[in-house]
């Protein structure tokens, strides 16, 4: 299939893994975290992980929009339809991921409340516009990606003076987590988590540009490298993830050259920048809070803001006391080091959110790599088991 | 049943609707069944309008299977949910090896679902099973409240006879087997997809919903000794392989590239974020037969017209876990595992 087959070349990618094994210092680890689940699926799905060299990790970080939203989120969600009354619009891998309670919006759903799985935003508006007498609120999570649709969902409401429309705001920023991560005890002072670097999500740069990376490779002094989905795009932006590491280099570079550009699309920033600010502070599940790292919707359009027009509070919620998703998150841990994985947590009965999303970390370990644990082989190690 | 062969005026089937008069078991159901279904289904032992068809059956092992269709939108590219009722029940009792004889249909229609609509299904139905000479012989018609169903159920009941000599069944599948798959993957699913309320997408694929025992037919006469037979409908082949594996207490490595697959399916799956290994199909088939056998049972798929793309995809291995482990198009490896829940697109 044109444009895509390109991209997973079987002779391409051994040629690209022998220059790998080329270049990568075999005196040296390489510890590559990739941030986005879109990678980690890729990375899983085709088998990158085979044709990398021994030294050479990934390791598997927060990037799933799915697995970082807190506990308290989900509730608030299921009480807006139970409680509210309301329709509640939201994306299919939300319906399952484990609310309070062992709840979840699938069990809020069979039980009665009107929750509806819809592909996109615009199908919450349509739901809105059919059912006049029903106050409809749209569940939105996501990075930079999904905001812009957000956005214009939101001006689309207010031109046409929808009244019974509303968003349930939980859209996250990616650079404001990776710079958390950076500064977690554990990479910093600690040092158990080893990432010598990154590969920066292609989807959120295409709409924020390559540019917000540039701070923090700066100030960590880790390079990061914006790589596409496709497998070859992954092992491209290794090897000038490693080629930058062996020369002290620390810059953000872009292997997405076909989508993503320094600037993004100022467009989309525009219309996130018309509609929403950001908040000062944002739980993120495994990661805590995390500083001006989601946005909100501006007082201007706080008619459609589920959180104002329901009075919205969030608890706090407590993972599952033996979960490790919030460790797995930060890359401190693999999922198989979780005494749940595979036992109690899986994905028919997933436990922590890391197993729920198919782009989670351990719903990747288990759906595509189980063989590989059993061989003795292990996908991702922690800086400590390197150094064993 | 007892059927009247008069009534006040004929059914409309423009403009008319079902009801409840129609399940309640007088006249107005008489009408519904002597008008709508014995008129399309048209066959001796139907029509002599007991509450069972009574018949004789040639000696062997006889194979019974039933089916419970509840598809949206019941039309779709390349059918609807009479002949898929049809051909999946046929293909269920097909692939014990057996040739189908005679089936039953049973409907839960909701009150309001047009005349028009059910006319289209039933006849669309008894087409599928004239071509495959296996005749509807006896049935049921209930009808359920507006909004306590989805339109229309059908769940149909298949019995046949196993030639003798066969024996087919999914425990079979040994280390060295051949995994032969008779034809692309994904059709069906895609073309459901195409035309689901609000992921509606234009695309030239149909699906591929088919009765394959004539298939099976000449697949037996050529090889009798068929270790494995199963449709990978829902779930597709991953699920299937996953459920073979598991009953065979055997590992299976397939090659991805080796799997037929058309362009369009590839693009649409792509496009949403779907695994074509997953998605489903109502007319392939996959065999697993001994390494001696498979050129000859390969080339008797490839001389019928539902088997003309059969392929060799994969092997049987040993494996006490029973993964099914595939050689990624890439070069890599990974396990192609049960699907947990629903398939959906992703986010971003």
């Amino acid at each position: 299939m044109k444009y895509v087959d390109e991209f997973r070349n079987g002779a391409l990618a051994r040629r690209l893994a022998a220059a790998i094994v080329r270049e990568a210092d075999k005196s040296r680890m390489y510890h590559i975290m990739e941030f986005c689940g879109g990678h980690t699926h890729a990375i899983f799905r085709y088998g990158v992980q085979d044709l990398m060299p021994g030294n050479v990790r990934f390791v598997h970080g927060p990037g799933c929009p799915v697995c970082v939203l807190p506990i308290g989120r989900i509730d608030n969600a299921i009480e807006l339809a139970e409680r509210h009354s309301a329709t509640v619009c939201s994306y299919g891998d939300m319906m399952r991921v484990p609310a309070s309670e062992r709840r979840s919006l699938l069990k809020a759903k069979a039980a009665g409340a009107d929750i509806r799985m819809v592909y996109s935003i615009t199908d919450a508006l349509k739901i809105a516009r059919e059912h006049s007498d029903r106050e409809v609120v749209f569940f939105a999570i996501g990075f930079e990606t999904t905001t812009p649709p957000t956005a214009v969902a939101i001006l689309q409401a207010k031109a046409e003076g929808l009244r019974n429309f509303s968003v349930f705001c939980n859209h996250v920023l990616t650079p404001a987590a990776i710079q958390h991560i950076l500064q977690s005890p554990e990479v910093r002072a600690l040092g158990t988590v080893a990432i010598d670097g990154f590969l920066g999500p292609s989807h959120v740069s295409s709409v924020i540009g390559s540019r917000p990376y540039e701070y923090f490779a700066e100030e960590f002094q880790r390079p990061v490298v914006i790589a596409g989905f496709e497998p070859l795009d992954v092992m491209q932006a290794t090897l000038m993830l490693i080629r930058q590491l062996n020369e002290g280099r620390h810059e953000v570079e872009n292997e997405y050259v076909r989508v993503v550009t320094h600037e993004g699309n100022l467009k989309a920033q525009a219309l996130v920048a018309e509609v929403f600010e950001l908040r000062p502070s944002f739980e993120w599940r495994g990661l805590g809070d995390v500083p001006y790292s989601a946005l909100r919707i501006k007082d201007a359009f706080s008619e459609f803001d589920a959180e104002k027009r329901f009075q919205v509070t969030t608890r706090r919620v407590r993972d599952a006391k033996s979960c490790e998703c919030p460790s797995i998150l930060r890359g401190a841990k693999k999922p198989t080091d979780c005494k749940l994985f595979g036992t109690v947590c899986t994905p028919e009965s997933p436990i922590g959110s890391c197993m729920v999303s198919s782009e989670g970390a351990c719903a990747a370990y288990w759906s595509y790599g189980r063989f590989r644990q059993d061989a003795g082989v292990s996908g991702v190690r922690t800086h400590k088991e390197a150094a064993e | 049943m007892t059927i009247m062969t008069r009534f006040s005026s004929w059914l409309d089937h423009r403009s008319g609707a079902i009801d409840m008069m129609h399940g309640s078991g007088g006249r107005a159901t008489a009408q519904l069944v002597t008008e709508l279904f014995v008129r399309h289904f048209d066959n001796p032992l139907l029509a002599q309008g007991n509450d069972q068809a009574a018949f004789d059956v040639a000696a062997g092992r006889l194979v019974m299977s039933t089916d419970g269709h509840v598809i949206s939108p019941v039309f779709f590219p390349g059918g609807d949910i009479g002949c898929l009722s049809v051909h999946g029940t046929l293909n269920d009792v097909a692939m014990s090896g057996a040739r189908p004889l005679y089936m039953s249909a049973g409907f839960i229609l909701e009150e309001g679902f047009p005349l028009q609509d059910l006319d289209r299904i039933v006849a669309s139905m008894a087409a599928a099973a004239r071509e495959a000479g296996v005749p509807i012989v006896t049935g049921d018609t209930k009808v359920v409240e507006k909004g306590k169903g989805d339109g229309i159920f059908i769940t149909t009941t298949g019995i046949g006879i196993v030639p003798e000599g066969v024996s087919i069944s999914g425990d079979r599948a040994s280390p060295g087997d051949k995994i032969i798959i008779s034809g692309s993957i994904g059709d069906h699913g895609v073309a459901i997809l195409s035309r689901r309320a609000n992921l509606e997408f234009e695309t030239e694929i149909r699906s591929d919903t088919a009765a394959l025992h004539g298939l099976v037919a000449a697949m037996v006469e050529a090889v009798p000794d068929i270790h494995c037979l199963r449709d990978p409908t829902r779930g597709g082949l991953a699920t299937t392989l996953n459920e073979l594996a598991q009953q065979s207490r055997v590992g299976m490595r397939i090659s991805e590239a080796a799997i037929p697959l058309k362009a369009e399916v590839h693009a649409a799956c792509e496009l949403l974020g779907l695994d074509p290994l997953y998605v489903a199909n109502e007319g392939k088939l996959v065999a697993i037969c001994a390494a001696d056998d498979a050129d000859l049972l390969l080339a008797a798929m490839r001389s019928h017209p539902l088997g003309a793309e059969a392929q060799v995809i994969g092997e049987v291995v040993p494996d006490p876990n029973a993964f099914v482990q595939m050689e990624t198009t890439f070069g890599g490896t990974r396990i192609v595992d049960w699907l947990a829940g629903e398939q959906l697109p992703r986010i971003c």
